[in-house]
């Protein structure tokens, strides 16, 4: 796949009026659908791990996955970009779109869907290699090999991800030598210089110090208006800090099979879910009554 | 902060279009070639099996069962090949009684008593001893080591002369070159494999097992024997019977210090003779059945070996399996 | 010393009295007797190899392209041609076998998961590093050798019996560094679109290169000592042969093993001269092998 030469400024739908002349979110006006999930449930072989997920993720929001341990919210964050193909065993059911398209058809090519929506980890984890070649990983996997070029996106990617002050002057150091802080938003300038469309983050801060994270969730407000980005977060603060929507999930216990599930509870604004959570269940997550 | 400037990712509603690609051809031919580097082995040792029974069967013909007499005779056409059989059980069997007992002590000495510090120079000194080639060995053992044997094996034989079950393992006839110091040799030959396995299994013995030991009160023996050599027994055995396969297959170092006389005797001072030192110092004046005798007898060293082979992995990996609680 | 009552005393901390000291202490002295036992052979085959072969060795007999026969004296010829033929020999068989085994390992870790081929394949590379070497060299008679006649034999078919050595060593070795790999990388790469061959090639090899390379080093450490493979693929030669694909060969320890069943005293001195230069280069390969480990554990850090 031939790395773009020409750039194209496009969207794929104008923002709503409303949105346009306020400038201020209007909470219940969503942009263009990215994502669209119906009754999505996710098997580990015979295990049901996550069951009859259905919600649709808007451009440019950051929408948050917020829930207690074991709840299946970072299985279906890893159900957007097919990462869960790499598990042995691991099957989807229901639908999955991404813009229209059906992501789980036979013919879609995992690597070509993960060039579009792309992934942070928990633990960062730059690869063994310079701080350059971390971050010209991806654009080079994509057949661009002009050094003009890898420079100008490396540079681009950095600054995006509000690294470059900090590391310009030692690009061929190894990315192993960065604070956590650091390699954490290495990871991000390396998601980035690919230009997804759509970023998928699990649990990004959670190794990290205050600081660090504060610089994290600064960059997410900074791309957000190029980007959708989905973020899965065991911090409730976090979540009304920086997210749009939240999607609330939990656990269903089988006493029978002794066996965990996770399902959505209830997915709306940000707003609403904190403020006037509509399911009980939700209500006492966030008011910390209960995980 | 740079404006919006990048591809258009939005797909046409309902197209998977650009999502979908076929696998690209380097990736499905990285695959395959991965899959025949792995599946090689197998073929290779499949081929082994074929080509030299192959070259064999002349002299499984000739003689029939009486490859297993101990009639070998290339001048009188007779190949029957039990001293070597004998030589090999007997050489390996000494090499293990000396070499067993002592890479134990250095696995135990390694994992229990030394301090880390020093644990590194040791494993050191021990991988040195491998990395001697069979034919210095050989060499040494021949032209140094085989000499001064022999005064030690004369010595003792004259001692021993006409006691009852010493006389006839170390009386004479004495030979530097003979079965013991082959034997010896290999203990020296095999001990850094069996140490480094039996460290291997020794060091997965869970440490809660070996605390709880001491905080009875045992002294270090006591848990060694207590905590470590029930958990360990298995992959030790295991690593007791690679060592006897390595101790079954060596060639080099045995062809030269073994007397190169194919007797079956008691007598472990005495010169002998083993499968992979014949084959190896006759192979090159041989031909016809006598060729074909030594092949056979490779055939036979490998099927042996790879039973052996076989069942000690098999000890080995059951032993870890039982461990982690599998 | 204080009456001793029934029970012992709260505070008692001597140690476990009489039998029970003296047994383990006795263990413990034969554990360190154990490791004596192995450094005396060792230390005695070191000394006589360098003192007997310290006096033999010299550029001239390094780079002598004759070797000299048996009955010869010392002084004439040197063992040239048999260093070059190891180097040579050795050199083709790790070409051979490093990257098939390498790709073998890959195969193992990194596409064979928990299916039955690839624990069979795994469990047969383990017993196939028991295969004496041999039957390596009858196997390479038997299937290439025999087929050419005379002009079977040569550094080719030595090369071929030495690679069939070598492999599962690599194979095994390359696994243990491949498993290494945290997995974090790998989904890493993934995440970025990468193709399984891709994350291979691109991050999972480049992370394990140190640990393979160092583990091939030992095999070919191991290659380079072996005779058994040689005696029915090389024929042995005495003069240089650069070809390594035709014709007679020779090599180091073939040199040494023709050498030391004779009873002349040229022969036994040369054989000497070799045996130093072999474990020279047999211990310099395992020096460099824990260097490059020692290293690359640094840079992983």
């Amino acid at each position: 796949m031939e790395y773009p030469e020409q750039e194209v400024v496009t969207t794929s739908l104008p923002k709503p009026a409303a949105l346009q002349q306020s400038g201020a979110p209007a909470p219940d006006v969503a942009g263009a659908t990215v994502f669209d999930t119906r009754n999505v449930s996710i098997y580990y072989g015979s295990f049901r791990a996550v069951t009859d997920v259905s919600l649709t993720i808007y451009e440019n929001d950051i929408t948050a996955f917020i829930g207690p341990s074991g709840c299946g919210k970072t299985t279906v964050l890893r159900t957007l970009n097919r990462m869960n193909d790499l598990v042995e065993g691991a099957r989807v059911e229901g639908d999955v779109e991404y813009r229209g398209a059906a992501l789980y058809a036979p013919g879609v090519s995992p690597t070509a869907v993960r060039r579009r929506i792309g992934m942070v980890f928990q633990k960062p984890n730059p690869f063994p290699k310079s701080i350059y070649d971390n971050v010209a990983y991806g654009p080079r996997i994509n057949g661009e090999h002009k050094k003009g070029r890898l420079d100008e996106i490396v540079e681009r990617s950095l600054r995006q991800a509000a690294l470059w002050d900090e590391v310009k002057n030692r690009l061929n150091k190894s990315g192993l030598g960065l604070s956590g802080g650091q390699a954490q938003r290495l990871c991000i300038a390396r998601t980035l210089a690919v230009q997804p469309d759509v970023v998928l983050m699990d649990e990004p801060c959670s190794a990290l110090d205050p600081i660090a994270t504060g610089k994290i969730e600064d960059l997410m407000r900074e791309i957000k208006s190029e980007y959708t980005i989905v973020i899965v977060t065991h911090n409730m603060q976090q979540a009304t800090r920086v997210s749009d929507r939240t999607a609330f999930y939990s656990v269903l216990r089988d006493e029978q099979n002794d066996t965990r599930t996770g399902v959505l509870v209830e997915y709306g604004t940000t707003q609403q879910i904190f403020e006037d959570p509509a399911d009980p269940r939700t209500q006492a997550y966030v008011t910390g009554r209960v995980g | 902060m740079s404006a919006v400037t990048r591809v258009d990712p939005a797909v046409p509603a309902g197209s998977t279009r650009a999502l979908s690609a076929r696998r690209p051809l380097g990736d499905r031919s990285f695959q395959i070639l991965t899959l025949a580097a792995g599946l090689l082995v197998l073929v290779i040792l499949v081929l082994i099996a074929i080509t030299t029974s192959q070259q064999a069967t002349s002299w499984f013909s000739a003689e029939g069962l009486k490859i297993f007499t101990n009639n070998w005779n290339p001048g009188a056409n007779q190949f029957g090949g039990l001293a070597f059989i004998y030589g090999t059980a007997i050489t390996a069997a000494i090499a293990l009684i000396m070499a067993v007992p002592v890479s134990i002590g250095v696995a135990l000495l390694l994992t229990e008593v030394v301090p880390p510090r020093w644990a590194r120079p040791i494993v050191y000194v021990v991988d040195l001893l491998a990395v001697v080639p069979s034919v210095v060995w050989g060499l040494w053992g021949i032209l140094v080591f085989a000499p001064w044997l022999q005064h030690i094996y004369t010595s003792i034989a004259s001692g021993v002369g006409g006691v009852p079950v010493l006389g006839p393992l170390f009386g004479q006839p004495v030979d530097g070159a003979s079965f013991f110091t082959a034997g010896i040799i290999l203990a020296f030959m095999i001990t850094p494999i069996v140490t480094s396995l039996s460290r291997e299994v020794i060091a997965t013995v869970p440490a809660i097992d070996k605390e709880g030991a001491y905080a009875l009160g045992a002294t270090r023996w006591e848990m060694i024997t207590g905590a470590v050599w029930p958990h360990s027994q298995g992959g030790v055995v295991g690593a007791v019977l690679l060592g006897l396969g390595r101790a079954m297959g060596e060639t080099i170092a045995v062809a030269l210090v073994i007397g190169s006389s194919p007797e079956i005797t008691s007598h472990l001072f005495a010169p002998g003779y083993n499968m992979p030192a014949v084959i190896a110092n006759q192979f090159g004046e041989s031909s016809g059945v006598f060729r074909a005798g030594l092949m056979g007898l490779g055939v036979l060293l490998f099927v042996f070996t790879i039973i052996i082979n076989v069942v000690a992995r098999g000890v080995v990996q059951r032993n870890a399996r039982r461990k982690r609680g599998a | 010393m204080a009456a001793v009552t029934a029970e012992p005393q709260k505070g008692e901390l001597r140690e476990p009295a009489g039998w029970r000291r003296t047994k383990n202490r006795i263990a413990t002295a034969l554990m360190v007797l154990s490791f004596v036992v192995v450094i005396i052979p060792l230390g005695f085959v070191l000394y006589t190899v360098i003192a007997k072969g310290a006096s033999v060795v010299g550029w001239s007999f390094w780079t002598s392209g004759t070797i000299p026969s048996i009955v010869a004296p010392l002084g004439e010829g040197g063992i040239g041609a048999a260093i070059v033929g190891t180097v040579e020999i050795v050199a083709l068989a790790s070409v051979i076998a490093v990257p098939l085994g390498v790709l073998g390992a890959v195969y193992i870790n990194e596409y064979g998961g928990n299916r039955i081929l690839a624990r069979i394949v795994r469990f047969m590379a383990d017993v196939m590093t028991g295969v004496p070497s041999i039957v390596m060299g009858l196997f390479i008679f038997s299937i290439w050798v025999v087929h050419f006649g005379t002009n079977g034999f040569s550094g080719l078919a030595g090369a071929f019996a030495l690679a069939c050595l070598m492999l599962p060593i690599v194979i095994r070795s390359s696994e243990e560094m491949l498993k290494l790999v945290p997995n974090s990388l790998r989904e890493g790469s993934y995440a970025l679109g990468a193709t399984k061959a891709r994350v291979t090639m691109t991050v999972v090899l480049p992370a394990a290169i140190g640990g393979i390379v160092s583990g091939a080093l030992l095999a070919v450490a191991r290659a380079a000592g072996e005779t058994a493979p040689l005696l029915f693929t090389i024929l042995g030669a005495q003069s240089l042969n650069w070809n390594v694909f035709h014709g007679a060969n020779t090599a180091l320890p073939f040199l040494i093993f023709s050498n030391a069943s004779q009873p002349y005293v040229g022969a036994e001195a040369r054989g000497w001269g070799a045996a130093l230069t072999l474990i020279a280069i047999c211990f310099i390969l395992m020096i460099v092998a824990r260097l490059v480990t020692a290293r690359f554990a640094r840079y992983a850090r």
